[in-house]
């Protein structure tokens, strides 16, 4: 198959997907079944793509000229080939989970929320694979239209609520600044294209505009959760875990990072940054975010809740490394993308199973519960492991990284920051692995007997996951070809 | 029949099938509609091809030489609006068979499509001639039409609405007419052309000036350009549905084409509008309608009124780009005129097939209408999102080019307010989404979908939003040729 048609293919299969399982609403087999088969054909797509990308090759589609200078296409380059693995291979796990958490608890209106999961999922590859701006702020827009019905899938008040802090936040960010930075491109440079080495060097525009356009551009990308607007995500947790897990640990919030340093590396163009100077201040924000959440998520009783503010955190370390700009910094950057896909999908996975078999939502109600759930709490500590950076995880790996290149670049905000959140996400994650397995259980509340492990289906998931944080660590050559590709062959 | 005869064809088929109508029973009166405006799009089709092949197009009625007969002169610019005007008429007329008979009646039925012609008929008149008094024959048609149409609406508070609506547009008529009045006695002619030739040659007397400000005022109480909107949001709220549908799309936009016609092709050569400051008056009162009309749309509790109100504020970014005065920002005006009529078309549209179910449309009514309806309601959503301006949809071309213009200008803060703009719509579209996918449906109710004939048309419109979003060398060249046909004139 030529390139362009994976592409096509890659986009129309999670899109297909959505009309079948809306056909498929009575059969909830079926439905299932069309889910996880999307989820493998979408990820063999993805993945008969990525030897030519390792090779250095650039695939490409344009569909049409919207208007003169913007155009609607797609073009495969290394991270947004990384970025879309990631979502590919764990929508797959993420798939199996669903279908033993949603029927666990009894979820309602599961073809609704089949069908968003597979259009959020078309969306994701969308932005993985665009070549321009204005195509990647399209497919931006739709990931948010299509998880706001999976965030208010319980549809009580909260939820509705929550729902609009989501979606005033994403869409009011993305309008009110992200869409001026665009325009702002556009009317100096006359073009979107994402071009190795920036688009915006070489003078088209006033030295000092620089920095404020860096400014609309991190910001206005509400979905990397730069602080002030982060408040969307803990709201988002009011929705199922799966949707939490996938959604909010990995295709939105990764979304943003990712259009971060794609913004930063193809329009900008990291020397041209480097030497204006204007982006100097991003280290601050983003170490400040990640210490600020740390402090915040230490004072959370909820625990999906602390994971929020804890994906806060891991989001501004990526920000934190492409604001170092140097190459090797922004291949941290994608590494960490990776790394914490795969460490904080396993924490929400343990989440939902305590909450599938246990109903547990609080972090003071786990006492003991590593003895009644081993695989999970095993599962959770790998993930917490790798969200502090210990080997042998994958998150010691992207760790290293970051920490050798602001080594490199004389940056000690940065490596003040790292050393410092090191030890805060120490402090808010080892108490609950403490407390799992040393502390007695806690006497079973009334009306609640004893309870095992969650249905298969979830044990399953999480055990993938864990499995291959640990994996990365030893094995983590396409990730590490990738991000050397988008620094130097790209 | 010679084709050299179109012009005239546009114009006299639905105003002598109007009279024919009326003898007609009610179920034939609507067929006879349809067949017309049918035709007449046809012919509007074939003049504007030919406009773009072979140019300007003159023709004289009775063969009468131009300064004593009336010319009938078609360029780029009002082959555009005719286009609308006919298509938008065409799809109304299609969708109304249903809901006219509901609301109107069977007895008045006949009544109705005969107004509705005259209505069309008025419209395309005062868009093809080029001759200011024939200008003023024609919306006195069109308006009078249009108030015996604002009167037939169920509600009784219509025939108030249509009361206010008729002393605000007669008071609007008479001020042109007062206008153009004072241009002949000034000129000796009401030919357009002449008047263009003939105006820099007086431009420093009083009563052209005269003539100026009371045409400004007279056109600007028919487009119901902020603060003399008044009349608008009464009449589109308890107006039948197809009347509001026709009227929102159809009959502002002419008058914006009145505006355009008259201040940069007339007095174009005159530099008053520059002189008297009208370009920075437009640019204040533009935004004060962006601003004011859609917080005043917020707080309302009847959708058609809401959407009436949200017709101003969009009106707003038409004559701001005007305002704006750079070729690119007119051409985004000129866009927006086409855009905004599609995409209130298709809301006003689908809001009528819910009429057609529920009665008045409020917000509480509104309750559980996403899955009653699902087709209205994601229609709905789809055009609303289009009013918001996401891209890949009409709105975002619009203000693409409207925000290009003003970064031309180098006025930041133009781009700023046009974005900020753009989030109210976020607001008042988030209460309607709420309540039809948020609040249950009443149990009694036995709600279901509109009939297929409404869908189908409306959804016509709702994938225009899309189609005209993705695809717009139809729309944005037509424009860009029309804005540049009115500039000829300087």
């Amino acid at each position: 198959m030529s390139a362009s048609t994976l592409i096509a293919l890659a986009l129309a299969i999670p899109a297909g997907a959505i009309l079948l399982i809306a056909a498929a609403e009575r059969i909830a087999n079926l439905r299932e079944a069309i889910t996880l088969v999307a989820a493998l054909a979408l990820f063999a797509m993805v993945a008969m793509l990525t030897p030519q990308v390792l090779a250095g090759g650039h695939p490409e589609m344009t569909l049409l000229s919207v208007l003169p200078g913007l155009t609607f296409g797609f073009r495969v380059e290394p991270l947004g080939m990384l970025f879309a693995l990631i979502a590919s291979f764990l929508w797959i796990v993420n798939s199996v989970y669903s279908i033993g958490y949603m029927r666990a608890n009894k979820e309602p209106r599961q073809t609704v929320f089949y069908c968003c999961f597979a259009a959020a999922l078309a969306s994701t590859v969308g932005i993985a694979f665009s070549a321009n701006l204005f195509t990647l702020f399209i497919f931006y827009e739709l990931l948010t239209l299509t998880t706001y019905p999976l965030v208010t899938h319980h549809g009580d008040r909260e939820a509705q609520s929550a729902g609009r802090v989501y979606m005033l936040m994403l869409l009011g960010t993305s309008i009110v600044l992200l869409l001026p930075a665009i325009m702002v491109t556009f009317a100096f440079t006359g073009t979107l294209e994402f071009t190795a080495g920036g688009i915006l060097a070489g003078g088209h525009m006033p030295a000092a505009l620089v920095g404020v356009l860096l400014a609309l551009f991190a910001f206005g990308i509400g979905k990397a959760a730069i602080m002030p607007f982060h408040r969307w995500l803990p709201a988002a947790m009011v929705a199922p875990t799966p949707v939490s897990a996938l959604l909010h640990a990995v295709a939105v919030v990764k979304a943003g990072v990712f259009c971060v340093v794609k913004v930063v590396v193809y329009i900008f163009g990291v020397d041209f940054l480097a030497g204006n100077g204007g982006g100097d201040w991003l280290v601050w924000i983003a170490g400040f975010t990640v210490l600020t959440a740390s402090v915040i998520a230490l004072r959370q009783d909820n625990l999906k809740r602390l994971l929020a503010y804890s994906t806060i955190s891991q989001l501004s370390y990526v920000v934190l490394a492409v604001a170092i700009l140097t190459p090797l910094s922004a291949a941290g950057a994608a590494l960490h993308i990776l790394a914490h896909a795969f460490g904080k999908i396993t924490l929400f996975f343990a989440a939902g199973a305590i909450y599938t078999a246990a109903h547990k939502t609080e972090v003071s109600q786990l006492d003991g519960i590593g003895r009644a759930m081993p695989w999970t709490m095993v599962a959770f500590a790998i993930g917490a492991a790798s969200m502090i950076g210990i080997p042998p995880t994958a998150g010691f790996m992207s760790k290293w990284f970051i920490l050798g290149a602001a080594m490199d670049a004389q940056s000690w905000v940065a490596i003040a920051v790292i050393i410092a959140s090191t030890a805060l996400n120490a402090a808010y994650f080892v108490p609950i692995v403490y407390a799992a397995f040393f502390r007695p259980l806690a006497a079973p509340e009334h009306g609640h007997h004893q309870h095992g492990e969650a249905p298969w289906p979830i044990v399953v998931a999480l055990t993938i996951t864990a499995a291959g944080t640990v994996l990365l660590f030893f094995f983590p050559d396409v990730g590490l070809g990738l991000a050397r590709q988008m620094v130097g062959g790209a | 029949m010679s084709s050299l005869h179109l012009p005239a064809l546009l114009v006299v088929v639905p105003l002598l099938s109007a009279p024919l109508c009326a003898l007609l029973p009610g179920r034939l009166s609507w067929f006879v509609a349809v067949v017309v405006s049918l035709a007449t799009l046809a012919i509007t089709w074939a003049v504007h091809d030919r406009v773009l092949a072979e140019g300007v197009i003159s023709y004289m009625i009775g063969n009468w030489p131009s300064p004593l007969g009336i010319e009938y002169r078609i360029d780029e610019a009002n082959a555009f609006v005719l286009l609308l005007v006919a298509g938008v008429g065409a799809v109304v007329a299609l969708w109304g068979r249903e809901s006219v008979a509901a609301e109107v009646g069977r007895r008045q039925e006949r009544w109705y499509w005969t107004m509705y012609l005259l209505a069309l008929a008025g419209l395309l008149g005062v868009t093809i001639t080029g001759d200011a008094f024939n200008v003023f024959v024609f919306l006195e048609i069109s308006s009078l039409a249009s108030y015996v149409l604002i009167g037939f609406g169920r509600d009784r508070r219509a025939l108030t609405a249509a009361y206010q609506y008729l002393i605000m547009g007669t008071i609007g008529a008479t001020f042109f007419v007062i206008g153009v009045g004072l241009l002949y006695t000034m000129t000796g002619t009401l030919n357009m052309a002449d008047l263009a030739a003939r105006l820099p040659l007086v431009e420093e007397t009083r009563p052209v000036h005269a003539a100026f400000a009371f045409l400004v005022v007279g056109i600007s109480l028919k487009l119901a350009l902020f603060p003399l909107h008044l009349w608008l949001p009464n009449a589109y709220a308890y107006a039948p549905s197809v009347t509001t549908a026709f009227l929102s799309a159809t009959a502002t936009k002419v008058a914006v084409y009145m505006f355009l016609r008259f201040f940069l092709s007339i007095f174009g050569g005159a530099e008053l509008f520059e002189l008297l400051a009208l370009p920075d008056i437009l640019l204040v009162l533009s935004l004060a309608a962006i601003f004011a009309a859609s917080t005043v749309a917020i707080f309302q509790s009847d959708v058609k009124r809401m959407l009436a109100y949200s017709s101003v504020a969009q009106i707003g970014y038409i004559t701001l780009g005007i305002g704006i005065g750079t070729r690119l920002a007119l051409t985004g005006g000129i866009v927006h005129l086409f855009n905004h009529a599609v995409m209130k078309g298709a809301l006003f549209l689908l809001l009528g097939g819910i009429a057609y179910r529920i009665g008045n449309v409020t917000l509480d009514r509104l309750a559980g209408l996403g899955r009653r309806m699902p087709v209205t309601t994601a229609g709905i959503v789809i055009a609303g999102l289009s009013l918001v301006g996401t891209p890949g949809t009409v709105g975002f071309v619009s203000k693409w080019y409207l925000a290009q213009g003003a970064l031309e200008r180098g006025w930041w803060w133009l781009v700023a307010l046009i974005v900020v703009g753009s989030l109210l719509p976020v607001v008042y579209l988030g209460r309607v989404i709420e309540a039809a996918y948020f609040r249950p449906a009443p149990a009694d109710s036995a709600l279901h979908e509109a009939t297929p004939q409404m869908l189908v048309t409306a959804w016509i419109l709702v994938v225009a939003c899309v189609w005209f979003g993705l695809d717009t060398s139809l729309t944005v060249d037509v424009a860009s040729r029309a804005a540049e046909a009115l500039w000829r004139g300087q």
